[in-house]
């Protein structure tokens, strides 16, 4: 228990160490001139992600709840697809697209007879404002599967009383739905902040200086390791910051839980324009988020016959992908189990802190999860390297940094929140009468976990293990930094071709990151939408109530 | 309980495909290998590579880490498996040195090879091959053949000029050799003249710089040269618009040459395969694989008497600058704090 919030510690510790290494000569210098701006571009980049992906996300979550209107039987299913596409990749594709020079300017520029770039407006897409967009548009899954699940679960009672004293819809979602889902949505819009804070590939590309930015420069330009770990320990309190709001949240949101079963809303018809407009505001996130990338790489893929790069090497790397985030998934979830049941049998401090340091890992970046990483893993490696050596006189080199258990090290330490966010959550809407039933019956701290809470958080595992098998697919900072020798990932190859300056060439690879996280993704929306009132679908945190 | 299955054979089906990784990892000591940590795309050495292992019967692995190479080869200590290191630009060669992860070597051949100015002195790196850090000027808008670095200041380009990020390393080497040249105040006012000259915030690689010229946002612009090689002789045909667009100026310093860099090697401190490390870094610097590599990078081959790629050539001939570039890798820290100081990707 105590053990496993020690292996998230370790990246920790080992980063606090290295900012201690360091003085803090740097400071004047960032606080005179960096640190103002990239604040800024921060926080800007975050509100306007918070604000762009949350309307996105609650909007559509709304719509498809409580209205019919066309197209909503299929856009339930496509929604929540833009969670498997990768932000960099979005980030290069909406360069393809949308830059000066790319297909919808130029296309413009032919329709229109505009010469040069100086001749017309067009809304610049390598900027903060471009960023924006192109995160919301792939992260805005996180607040529509929660907002989604939320609403699905609230009781239609309210809202009729509400229609029959004759509140409009829009008065209806506001006065109603909306301060009821808000716990929801904290946790949905935690998770894609985090996620956008913790990104560097998109926002150095598209020119946006956040903060996760400046600890690259003033690690790679101004080689200051320590420095660079001094910004990310002071980012890191700011993220513990909003990982306590979120679980403010999510404990606000207990109240919603009603033990008892209701009927789910019934979805009353939206006709003529209005329900048009609804099809609209539904479409337009997916075609953002999944659509326009999709598209861009299958056409690239076809373009420049990619699919000869369909190969015996290709494959190992799709098996390396797939290999990797099994094993980290599974692990992740054992661990969680472990760690929540844990949490709600004994309820002391030392097992709530263990928990709550167990969500730490996805708070930071994964480079620098994985920088803090190398020592000790390395360490462990000599370690069993000297009793190897002892007891056959073989040398073994390193076998976590020579094989793969580094990177599904790191991937654990990353995602472990996922689930026991999940799980907890899931555990928490459960009586706990039950299990002082079964104690009074005579079952051992072992039979409960087995016969109660594993059953009844079966749902919760379900979708975090999908959500986990995705982002573990997608992770490419920390997999680049800690792979073997001339082992690659969907992920790296992508991001090879990239650094070559030939990201079209990385379509394929691309294209089977998208495909491989759908099928989770589908099978997501599968469990959540077969089952409305159980409604135990992933970023939503719900469970099954204990029918 | 569909999960639970699907679970179950997903996680055997998982740690066979480790154990095939981890099979592949373990199991290489009976032959001759080359652990060889690049920054570099592996794509792009390829061919030197193949050359190689064709040639000597040494297999060669690789690994490409774009950031936090010497950091990794740090960790890794006494075990680590990397041999070589690959990888451009001054900056990160005179990092790798002071990290303590490379030893030197003395080698004739790579000596007689690499002038001085492109070789560590204690004989931590060397650089194989040059390029140049130059201007792509609008093929359609300007019409002048010759530039200076400090015209880019001229603020006759107001709005004009196109350029990656500042904090990118190829720029801080750039900015780092304006300092070595003009001081650190001049320089600073030179580089908040070409900030107010910018038609864009910087943003992108090389080649949208090139691209941007194209769309008319600006009308010249900073680049590599090699860039322009794989724009117009590769097979996007987008691509070979952008270069097709821009004609490239070879800028000089006042009083001064061509801004270049290297890519380089360096042996890393505890080579497990140092003869192979030492061989293949000699063999770089032979005249095949020194065409090869000037072919398929397009870079200034470091050997003089190779032949220069066609497009490269077209350029004009490359007169190189004379400060020594182990001098300008110690001004990269003043460079990237300047660039913070004038707000220069703000």
């Amino acid at each position: 228990m105590a053990a496993i919030a020690l292996v998230v510690l370790l990246p920790l510790a080992a980063l606090i160490e290295i900012a201690a290494e360091g003085d803090t000569e740097i400071w004047p210098h960032l606080i005179a001139n960096v640190l103002p701006a990239s604040t800024f571009d921060t926080l800007a980049l975050l509100a306007g992600i918070g604000v762009v992906a949350g309307s996105m996300g609650i909007t559509a979550a709304w719509l498809v709840t409580a209205h019919r209107f066309p197209g909503r039987s299929i856009l339930v299913w496509l929604l929540p697809l833009p969670l498997a596409v990768p932000t960099y990749i979005t980030a290069y594709i909406y360069v393809e697209v949308f830059d000066s020079a790319g297909l919808v300017q130029m296309v413009l520029r032919g329709l229109m007879g505009w010469k040069s770039r100086g001749d017309y407006w067009f809304p610049e897409i390598r900027s903060l404002p471009g960023c924006i967009l192109v995160m919301s548009a792939v992260l805005y899954p996180y607040i529509y599967i929660a907002a989604r699940a939320m609403f699905l679960t609230q009781s239609a009672s309210m809202l009729e009383v509400a229609r029959t004293l004759g509140a409009s819809r829009i008065k209806l979602f506001r006065i109603i739905a909306l301060p009821l889902a808000r716990p929801a949505l904290a946790v949905g819009v935690s998770l894609a902040l985090l996620e956008a804070l913790n990104d560097i590939g998109a926002s150095e590309y598209l020119g946006v200086r956040t903060l996760t930015v400046s600890v690259y420069n003033t690690w790679l330009n101004r080689g200051s390791l320590p420095g660079a770990a001094q910004i990310a320990c002071v980012m890191l309190a700011f993220v513990i910051g909003l990982i306590l709001i979120e679980r403010y949240g999510r404990r606000d949101r207990r109240y919603a839980a009603s033990p008892k079963r209701h009927r789910t809303v019934h979805p009353v018809p939206l006709f003529g324009i209005r329900g048009w407009i609804a099809t609209l505001l539904c479409a337009v996130p997916v075609l953002l988020g999944f659509i326009i990338p999709t598209t861009f790489l299958l056409r690239e893929t076809l373009r420049g016959s990619l699919f000869d790069q369909f190969d015996a090497e290709f494959l190992a790397h799709f098996m390396t992908t797939i290999g990797l985030s099994v094993v980290a998934t599974s692990t992740v979830l054992v661990l969680a189990v472990v760690l929540v049941s844990a949490a709600r049998l004994s309820k002391n401090s030392l097992t709530k802190g263990s928990l709550f340091i167990a969500g730490l890992g996805y708070a930071l970046p994964g480079t620098v999860l994985a920088l803090g990483l190398m020592t000790p893993l390395v360490g462990i490696d000599n370690l069993i390297g000297t009793v190897w050596r002892s007891l056959t006189g073989e040398r073994i080199g390193l076998l976590l940094m020579g094989a793969a258990g580094g990177i599904v090290i790191a991937y654990v330490i990353r995602f472990l929140s996922i689930a026991t966010g999940s799980l907890s959550a899931g555990l928490d809407r459960v009586s706990p009468s039950l299990e002082d039933a079964a104690r009074t019956l005579g079952a051992s701290r072992r039979e409960m976990v087995w016969a109660i809470q594993i059953p009844l958080m079966r749902p919760a595992l379900a979708s975090a293990a999908l959500l986990i098998f995705v982002d573990c697919i997608k992770e490419l900072p920390a997999t680049l930094l800690l792979r073997p020798l001339n082992t690659e990932t969907l992920s790296t190859l992508v991001y090879t071709y990239a650094s070559r300056g030939r990201f079209e060439d990385g379509s394929l690879a691309a294209l089977v990151i998208v495909l491989v996280g759908l099928l989770p993704v589908i099978q997501l929306v599968r469990s959540a939408e077969a089952r409305p009132r159980v409604a135990e679908s992933a970023g939503s945190f719900e469970s099954g109530s204990p029918a | 309980m569909k999960v639970k299955v699907s679970f179950a054979r997903g996680l055997l089906f998982g740690a066979a495909a480790l154990g095939m990784l981890a099979g592949s990892s373990l199991s290489a000591s009976a032959e001759e290998v080359l652990n060889i940590y690049t920054t570099r795309e592996p794509g792009l050495i390829k061919p030197v590579l193949d050359e190689f292992t064709k040639e000597t019967g040494i297999r060669v692995n690789t690994i490409f880490i774009a950031n936090g190479l010497e950091e990794r080869i740090r960790a890794e200590g006494q075990n680590s498996p990397a041999d070589l290191i690959i990888t451009v630009d001054i900056g990160r060669l005179a990092a790798a040195k002071d990290y303590g992860v490379t030893q030197p070597v003395k080698s004739e051949a790579l000596e007689k090879v690499i002038p001085a100015a492109y070789r560590d002195p204690e004989g931590h790196w060397f650089g194989i091959a040059l390029r140049g850090r130059v201007v792509y000027a609008s093929k359609e808008r300007v019409k002048q053949d010759k530039i200076t670095y400090e015209e880019l200041a001229d603020p006759k380009w107001k709005g004009k000029v196109c350029i990656r990020s500042g904090q990118h390393l190829y720029n801080i080497s750039l900015i780092a050799a304006m300092i070595a040249h003009k001081g650190e105040a001049k320089a600073e006012e030179w580089l908040k003249g070409v900030k107010a000259n910018l038609a864009k915030k910087p943003s992108g690689g090389d080649r949208e710089q090139a691209k941007d010229i194209l769309a008319g946002v600006c009308d010249i612009a900073v680049g590599n040269t090699y860039y322009v090689s794989l724009m117009l002789n590769g097979t996007d045909p987008e691509q070979k618009k952008w270069g097709e667009a821009i004609n490239v100026i070879l800028p000089t310093f006042e009083g001064g040459g061509t801004h270049v860099n290297v890519s380089g090697l360096a042996l890393t401190k505890n080579a497990p395969n140092k003869a192979n490390a030492v061989k293949f870094m000699e063999y770089m610097v032979s005249d095949a694989s020194q065409q090869i590599h000037a072919e398929a990078n397009s870079e200034y081959p470091i050997k003089s008497g190779i032949k220069i790629h066609p497009t490269i050539a077209s350029f004009g001939e490359l007169k190189a600058d004379n400060i020594p570039i182990a001098e300008i890798a110690k001004l990269r820290k003043k460079a990237s704090e300047l660039v913070d100081k004038v707000g220069f990707d703000q």
